[in-house]
């Protein structure tokens, strides 16, 4: 158990980047609820957008991660500090399921429940808070499980500009041809995307409408 | 009952609807009279469903003006015109995710009623339509069909408004169950007097509940009879329908074999 050992004596370590790495992961996924939320809204209910958006998310999506960081480098803001600039490109990559859900989530409430509230005389917005979010919810925060657990992958990659997290001990490891040092990250890191799985799945199951 | 013959509750002057390529309604004139049980009898894109849309603005006119209580729809602001306007349709749409109290409490809650209130509203409201009280804590999967569909009654009726819109409300339900919310529907209505505008495809119901038939075909008001001129009517499209109805029966019977 040579692994285990390593993590014990490296503890401070590996607790140290176990929280950039949670940093890192939480303030992106935020950051991508907070954009792709609105923004899945509005194009389930403006229809003209949906394809530019969803293509456009898409299209994010199929960038390789290391040459999404590299591309941003030169940002003058973003290149000052890697962790920015991390946060950034995992934003973009949380975006796709985010939108995609929530398009999905809202798209998919049955029609005959939207009518009658429009007839009763629901505003837009009492609708969208009242009907549509509500029984969107469940769809909407499977997207955001999506997304976090993939923010917690590939955020072992923003240790490669510089911005910390567990992908440290990985290139470490990587560079030394140790494997504990790799497992050192790798382990934490697959404990924290099931912990995403689990907490955000949780939550979905309370939030389920009925 | 004092009827207000003058003004007519609803007025149709002129109305044509078009989307693109489609004539769905044109040249619609009718006036539905307060307190009177109007059926737009006629087949699957007559029109019907359009011109009960029109009136809560669901759909707005491509040319002409809808008169409600005498005034133009465009002095309306649409979300009151629609709290206005109680409306019941064929797939109920209640809120799953509402109990049936909340879902017949909404309308009356958006508009600021008190707690107390609302919740005395639903108790007479579900005994209204013949539902035990003990069924507001529910939630709508937990119904049968009838019942749905009379919390739908219900919910239509929450802030008391004076005109009800019924898009073949009772089209889902079987028989035994569509006859005892027919039947139920005929007593509310003695007690309420609202003005209605039921939509149906069927002659039985629309002759049943009807006060007139407002007869649609092909996005054109045929003629509006009343439920016995309907009957004995020389008009084509009329006549076609009581044929096929009275035909049907007929046919319909099962004579065992002899």
């Amino acid at each position: 158990m040579n692994v285990v050992r390593f993590i014990m004596e490296n503890r401070t370590q590996v607790v140290e980047l176990t929280v950039e790495h949670l940093w890192l992961v939480g303030v992106s996924t935020i950051l991508a609820m907070a954009i792709g939320i609105p923004l899945g809204i509005l194009i389930a209910h403006r229809g003209r957008l949906n394809k530019p958006v969803l293509a456009g998310a898409n299209i994010i999506q199929t960038i390789p991660g290391l040459a999404l960081f590299g591309f941003l480098l030169p940002f003058p803001w973003l290149g000052e500090r890697a962790d920015r600039l991390a946060i950034l490109a995992l934003t973009l990559y949380a975006l796709l399921p985010i939108i995609r859900n929530t398009y999905e989530g809202i798209r998919g409430v049955d029609s005959s429940v939207i009518e009658a509230g429009k007839g009763m005389g629901l505003t837009e917005l009492q609708l969208l808070f009242q009907v549509e979010l509500p029984l969107a919810v469940s769809v909407i925060l499977s997207g955001v499980r999506v997304a976090a657990v993939i923010s917690v992958g590939l955020a072992t990659i923003a240790a490669a500009i510089g911005a910390g997290g567990l992908g440290e001990f990985i290139f470490r490891g990587l560079a030394m041809v140790d494997n504990r040092v790799i497992l050192a990250g790798a382990i934490p890191a697959a404990l924290l995307a099931l912990l995403a799985d689990f907490g955000v799945g949780w939550l979905e199951r309370r939030l389920q409408p009925r | 009952m004092p009827v207000d013959t003058l003004t007519p509750k609803i007025e149709f002057i002129d109305v044509s609807y078009r989307v693109v390529g489609t004539q769905v309604l044109s040249g619609l004139n009718l006036q539905v009279a307060s307190g009177e049980t109007l059926v737009l009898l006629g087949r699957s894109g007559s029109g019907k469903t359009t011109t009960l849309k029109l009136i809560n603005r669901l759909v707005s006119p491509t040319s002409g003006e809808i008169r409600v209580n005498g005034k133009p729809h465009q002095q309306f602001d649409v979300i009151q015109l629609r709290r206005g306007i109680g409306y019941v349709i064929q797939e109920v749409g209640l809120f799953p995710h509402f109990t049936v109290a909340r879902n017949i409490g909404l309308v009356p809650k958006i508009e600021g009623w008190p707690e107390d209130r609302i919740q005395t509203r639903v108790q007479e409201l579900l005994q209204l339509v013949g539902l035990e009280t003990t069924l507001s804590s529910r939630y709508p999967h937990q119904l049968s069909g009838g019942q749905r569909q009379r919390v739908g009654v219900a919910r239509a009726l929450a802030a008391n408004p004076e005109i009800l819109l019924m898009d073949e409300p009772f089209g889902a339900l079987d028989p035994l169950t569509r006859d005892e919310v027919q039947r139920e529907f005929l007593s509310l209505q003695r007690q309420l007097h609202k003005t209605v505008v039921f939509v149906t495809h069927d002659l039985h119901e629309a002759l049943r509940l009807g006060s007139r038939i407002a007869l649609m075909e092909a996005g054109k008001l045929v003629t509006v009879l009343s439920p016995q001129e309907f009957l004995k009517s020389t008009d084509p499209w009329a006549s076609a329908y009581v044929r096929a109805f009275g035909a049907g029966l007929e046919e319909a019977t099962n004579r065992g074999t002899q």
